[in-house]
């Protein structure tokens, strides 16, 4: 394998992309994703590929609806409010079925907010990035390396299901350099039959388009979609699990936020309280039945994001009644710290009495 | 190792990003834990700028460091910021060419030197951020000499490479200072 090399959680996705055969970049600069781009800008002409400073997010995210048709690996990546900007295209490439990667690299919200880093943007991931019944895969991951694996993997990913692909990072996550093992470039890719790259008299033509005016024909493409959304969720569910045979309180935390408490868990078992940390790291599908799992022994459940609490409705969507759901979070790019996670848990633990 | 967590900071345009990833660099080369955080506020040449890089065997939680056990501060406002976040018994490293008010806790071991002074007098102007690493690992002995050496031919990109050598000499000024 290659040597490791420090590299920004930005630079490794978009190096990691490229190596998993993304031949088109369409963009629009926002910090804290700029690297990203920035690093498409320099590499992607020596690849043999495009990248394209487009003159907006609605024009870039457009032309990835157009390569993605083609069949061509392609992606765009932004912040928070750009992203927002990007989602009427993305409900096109979903309503059309086509594979791509997005990357948000967030920051504090709503509207302009900060560039500083935040999750909340896991409602607008998981549950409507735009119009209409759709889904994507999101991936979050924690660190530079699995920025790197996961931004390699999505592409297969988009291509198997025919879907839209998001990898969610903040700004802490993109502009934070760590060791980074970089997986050789892909050379076998899937064939793509519904590409539209010209019928040449010897087939019938193909067609990308979400408009249906009959509706008993756009019902069908919905429920065909959403069989295929039964198959992501039996397969692709993905969760990291550090100390949870035996907690009681289980963290429920992912990206950024999960790193500090993975030391927050250290900590409170150093003070022998039993908790461990659940870290989702696909978002939709949501790790159910890992979390499932851990109600036979756990007693407490707290969600800990960088966010007003948006995770915390699917851990309670799990979890139910079998223990109480808590929530600590810190918003607007404030990252919370291991001291004040450390005290959450302490108080849940008081409260759990024996 | 002990867990190292270090604290670079100054103005813009100092190299203190730099600095960090050479230290970077050292631990990814002696097979540690490793991460670096600059902050990325709206922040310029001249405005205040500084990075958090962590070394340790653990794998690391928050790569944000609350409580540095080593600070290099190159300017006075950036010294009055992070000193009162030192741990005690832990290591501040001032630039006294640029810093006239030095920390008055007597629990963290101070060590002043005019980093910018020397490095100008030696010919090396602009290399004040690795004189404080020379002497940083003088006193710390993170790492030894050849790993800092290589980290150093690692972290200048390949069209700056003729900037080793300066590197290098400012390495041992700070060592020797």
């Amino acid at each position: 394998m290659s040597e490791k090399v420090l590299m920004k959680g930005n630079e490794a996705i978009a190096e990691s992309a490229i190596r998993a055969g993304c031949k088109f970049f369409f963009g629009y600069p926002i910090t804290p994703q700029t690297e990203l781009a920035a690093y498409m800008a320099k590499r992607m002409p020596k690849q043999g590929g495009t990248y394209l400073q487009a003159e907006s997010e609605v024009a870039a995210i457009n032309m990835v609806y157009g390569a993605a048709a083609a069949g061509a690996r392609v992606m765009t990546s932004s912040s928070s409010p750009g992203v927002s900007l990007k989602s009427e295209g993305v409900s096109y490439i979903a309503g059309a079925d086509l594979p791509c990667l997005v990357v948000n690299i967030e920051r504090g919200g709503p509207g302009l907010g900060s560039i500083q880093p935040s999750q909340s943007d896991y409602w607008q991931a998981t549950r409507a990035l735009g119009h209409g019944d759709f889904q994507m895969v999101v991936y979050a991951p924690a660190t530079v390396q699995e920025m790197a694996d996961v931004a390699y993997e999505a592409f297969d990913v988009a291509d198997k299901y025919r879907t839209p692909v998001m990898i969610l990072g903040d700004g802490m996550l993109g502009q934070m350099m760590e060791p980074v093992e970089l997986p050789e470039p892909k050379t076998e890719f899937p064939e793509k039959p519904w590409a539209t790259t010209g019928h040449g008299n010897k087939r019938e033509k193909n067609v990308a388009n979400s408009l249906y005016l009959d509706a008993n024909e756009l019902e069908k493409s919905n429920f065909e979609r959403f069989e295929r959304y039964d198959v992501i969720k039996a397969n692709e569910q993905r969760a990291e699990l550090v100390d949870c045979d035996d907690a009681d309180i289980i963290v429920v935390a992912f990206g950024a936020s999960s790193r500090i408490v993975r030391s927050a868990v250290r900590a409170a078992r150093e003070e022998g309280i039993k908790a461990g940390l659940f870290r989702p790291i696909t978002l939709w599908p949501f790790p159910v039945d890992a979390l499932e799992a851990t109600k036979a022994h756990a007693k407490a459940y707290l969600s800990v994001e960088m966010n007003m609490g948006q995770m915390v409705e699917d851990v309670k969507l799990v979890v139910r009644d079998s223990a109480p759901v808590d929530f600590y979070g810190r918003v607007g790019g404030v990252i919370p710290t291991p001291v004040e996670v450390l005290e959450k848990i302490r108080q849940i633990n008081e409260g759990l009495g024996e | 190792m002990e867990e190292m967590r270090v604290v670079f900071a100054g103005f813009g345009g100092q190299g203190l990003l730099f600095a960090g990833k050479v230290v970077a660099y050292a631990g990814l080369i002696d097979e540690h834990e490793v991460s670096w955080l600059p902050s990325y506020g709206p922040e310029m040449r001249g405005g205040t700028a500084n990075c958090s890089v962590t070394l340790s065997d653990e794998p690391i939680g928050s790569p944000l460091i609350m409580n540095p056990n080593v600070l290099i501060a190159m300017n006075q406002p950036s010294l009055l910021k992070f000193e009162s976040d030192v741990t005690a018994g832990g290591k501040v490293f001032v630039d006294t060419s640029l810093v006239n008010k030095l920390p008055e806790r007597d629990d963290v071991q101070v060590f002043a030197l005019e980093a910018t002074n020397l490095a100008e007098e030696a010919g090396l102007k602009g290399l004040a951020n690795i004189v404080l690493v020379g002497k940083m690992l003088k006193e710390t002995g993170f790492c030894s000499v050849e790993t800092l050496e290589a980290a150093i031919r690692k972290a200048v990109p390949p069209r700056k490479a003729a900037l080793i050598e300066k590197n290098l000499q400012a390495l041992k000024l700070g060592m020797e200072a």
